[in-house]
């Protein structure tokens, strides 16, 4: 009896750890939340969240996602384990993108029609401080070791480097057209940025706020001004980086050292937002508009599986 | 959390530190750019209906909302942006106000002029050191065999429009087209680019009738319309009425039911109010919270216009002529346009290469390059005169 209670207990534990890798989607049209299982492959349930989400990011604790509502004007605050809305954040008009600091209480907002980042506590709910950026700001990441926030203006085309000490810009970097996503890997000695006019990745040094290397995107077959870099994304180790290509359907393998694109993968259409699995060994991407996430496996550098998920998938986060 | 006037008086106030403290952050103004905005004011046309007001101020206030954009990159460069603007009044002379308060004091003018004003500027000798943003015109003529080397023509010409509308009617099988074209001389002119797109996409027209009917609906649309267009079948009624005189009155009246497209029905056209995909909703709500209306295509092209300026002036750090004029016309311009492709000048006529939306009143149903039509280079080149089509010398 104990023997088979232990038995069942291992093989429990042993689902478990393939089973407990969970991937939320927003569906910007469908006002709901994807819930997918990805090894499986398998959409498990679709639940609505609010009017028009987009940004999604969760809390370092795992507990908490937080869900930009754009047309709610809000960011909601969501059980990552029931999915209940639990509370909602002061993120000012149209929040869109949205970015957490590594310890989860500040959530730093773009708010694309005023001009401003908005800085909010996450344990009071309360926006504490509005930075004046250039115009149209989305793009916004905090560095890992919680240095700087970098805001991107689209329009302005410009990074702003904001000290998270004294909440103000110290540097500006002009970069290519309508910079949308900005990341730090993780060493946060580089900032990757996508420029989705230009159709460029800038790789920017950290400690000189300056280009190390401009990429331009080369795919036989598709011209040049469908892409459209948007997300991106770093693994840990510095060995790659990921570009979502927008409407070229594709997204490019960068090989982190040399700055050589490696390869595309095609994956669904109008790619946009990227995110790893928590092992790193798989790539979330949100495709736009064929309705789907595709599964890409890092370790053979295959698109392995695509999953319909509602309509309009924007935002992807991965709880463990 | 804040409620909206609380929040407001917070702006302001961290506005306000922002700029007492602004040395650490915000680069000093070192670089003037100073830009021209030349008008005339409009005659107002006879009142269709009671629907839509007459708006006299179409371009300007696209340019307004430009330059606070351009100033806000502008306080990160050290660039100030200045917006002098010259409306001349319904029978003022346009060449007087630009010899007299423009000429030697701007390189960079943007007009709102229609075709025989705006050319005969440009042939001004002052003109020579200048570039010309036309945010007015639709002239295929002024982008071939009539075309200055010192103007940029900042909205789509006729022939765009017209094949904007073909790709969509090839796409959806409207093969046989009814022409129907107004009594003044701009509908002879976008019907000779409907004529051209008809050939270039393999489209057959199938009957054309001019209207020569008047204009009062209230007493005649009913009747007219359902003679005038008992012709042979036709697939779609394609209407050249570019001041809108008397095309409302097509649809819902015809001999057949046929849909109608062109200057009214499903229009083409670089701006409308149903746009909001590619960050547009953003635009036309900072639009229309700066000037309590919907933003127009002249404002849209005028405020290209100036972003266009802006963005060579802070790309080049110049301000002067020569390199902003070469960065305008060159591969590495790339222009935020809220329409998906990146939007850039031909090198061969100077018309800004960009996206056609094509606009139901109420619904946005396609924009062009429609998919499918391709082109080597950019499919945005499947719009209008392409390089080796050009007349432009």
């Amino acid at each position: 009896m104990k023997k088979n209670f232990l038995m069942l207990f291992l093989a429990m534990a042993s689902i478990g750890s393939v089973q407990a890798e969970t991937v939320f989607v927003t569906l910007e049209k469908d006002n709901a939340l994807a819930v997918v299982d990805p090894m499986e492959g398998k959409l498990i349930k679709t639940v609505p969240v609010g009017q028009r989400p987009r940004g999604i990011a969760i809390s370092p604790d795992n507990n908490y996602l937080y869900i930009a509502t754009s047309d709610d004007d809000t960011i909601k605050i969501v059980d990552a384990n029931t999915l209940a809305v639990l509370g909602q954040l002061p993120s000012g008009e149209d929040p869109e993108t949205f970015a957490l600091n590594p310890a989860g209480d500040r959530l730093y907002v773009s708010n694309e029609d005023d001009s401003l980042v908005t800085v909010i506590d996450t344990a009071s709910k309360k926006a504490v401080k509005q930075i004046q950026v250039g115009v149209e700001p989305e793009g916004i990441t905090v560095s890992p070791d919680n240095r700087w926030v970098v805001s991107a203006s689209e329009t302005t085309n410009m990074l702003h480097w904001i000290d998270t000490k004294s909440m103000a810009i110290t540097d500006n970097t002009l970069v290519d057209p309508r910079p949308r996503a900005v990341n730090f890997t993780a060493d946060s000695q580089q900032l990757w940025a996508t420029s989705e006019m230009a159709g460029t990745l800038t790789i920017l040094d950290a400690n000189t706020k300056q280009a190390i290397k401009t990429i331009s995107f080369e795919i036989a077959g598709v011209t040049k001004d469908k892409i459209q870099p948007v997300g991106v994304v770093i693994d840990k180790d510095r060995n790659r980086g990921y570009v979502a290509l927008g409407p070229a359907n594709r997204v490019a393998v960068v090989n982190a050292k040399t700055f050589e694109v490696e390869r595309y993968l095609l994956v669904g259409q109008r790619v946009w937002n990227l995110a790893f699995s928590p092992d790193q060994k798989r790539l979330y991407s949100t495709n736009g508009t064929s309705n789907d996430i595709s599964i890409i496996d890092l370790e053979n550098q295959k698109v392995t599986k695509s999953v319909g998920v509602g309509l309009y998938p924007w935002g992807v986060a991965v709880k463990p | 959390m804040f409620d909206s006037q609380s929040l407001r008086i917070i702006i302001k106030l961290l506005f306000i530190i922002q700029l007492l403290t602004a040395g650490l952050v915000y680069a000093e103004a070192k670089q003037t750019v100073n830009i021209a905005y030349l008008a005339q004011e409009q005659k107002a046309p006879p009142p269709l209906s009671n629907l839509d007001p007459f708006i006299e101020n179409k371009g300007v206030l696209g340019a307004e909302l430009a330059i606070g954009d351009n100033n806000t990159t502008g306080q990160f460069t050290g660039q100030k942006f200045v917006l002098k603007k010259f409306i001349v009044p319904i029978g003022g002379n346009v060449a007087d106000v630009f010899n007299k308060d423009i000429s030697e004091k701007f390189q960079f003018v943007v007009t709102t002029l229609p075709a025989e004003q705006m050319t005969s500027i440009a042939d001004l000798p002052a003109a020579q050191q200048m570039v010309l943003f036309d945010a007015f015109t639709r002239d295929d003529a002024l982008r071939n065999e009539q075309c200055r080397k010192n103007v940029l023509h900042m909205l789509p010409s006729r022939a765009m429009r017209a094949d904007a509308l073909a790709q969509y009617m090839m796409k959806k099988r409207w093969t046989e087209w009814f022409l129907v074209i107004g009594p003044n001389p701009e509908d002879r002119l976008f019907a000779d680019a409907v004529r051209r797109a008809a050939k270039r996409f393999g489209m057959k027209i199938v009957e054309e009738k001019t209207w020569e009917h008047t204009y009062d609906a209230r007493r005649t649309a009913q009747s007219d319309v359902a003679v005038f267009t008992q012709v042979d079948d036709y697939d779609v009624l394609v209407v050249a009425d570019e001041q809108g005189v008397f095309g409302e009155y097509l649809d819902y009246r015809t001999w057949y039911p046929r849909p109608v497209i062109g200057t009214q029905g499903l229009i083409a056209t670089s701006w409308h109010r149903t746009h909001e995909q590619w960050g547009a909703v953003q635009i036309q709500n900072r639009f229309k919270e700066q000037t309590g209306r919907w933003m127009e295509e002249q404002d849209y092209a005028a405020y290209l216009a100036v972003r266009a300026i802006g963005e060579a002036t802070t790309r080049t750090k110049s301000n002067e002529l020569k390199p902003v004029r070469d960065y305008l016309l060159s591969e590495q311009f790339a222009l935020q346009g809220y329409k998906g492709n990146p939007l850039s000048f031909r090198s061969w006529n100077g018309q800004l290469r960009q996206p056609i939306l094509l606009a139901a009143p109420r619904s946005l149903v396609a924009v062009a390059p429609i998919e499918g039509f391709l082109h080597p280079k950019t499919e945005l080149d499947t719009l209008g005169y392409d390089q080796s089509e050009s007349t432009c010398k």
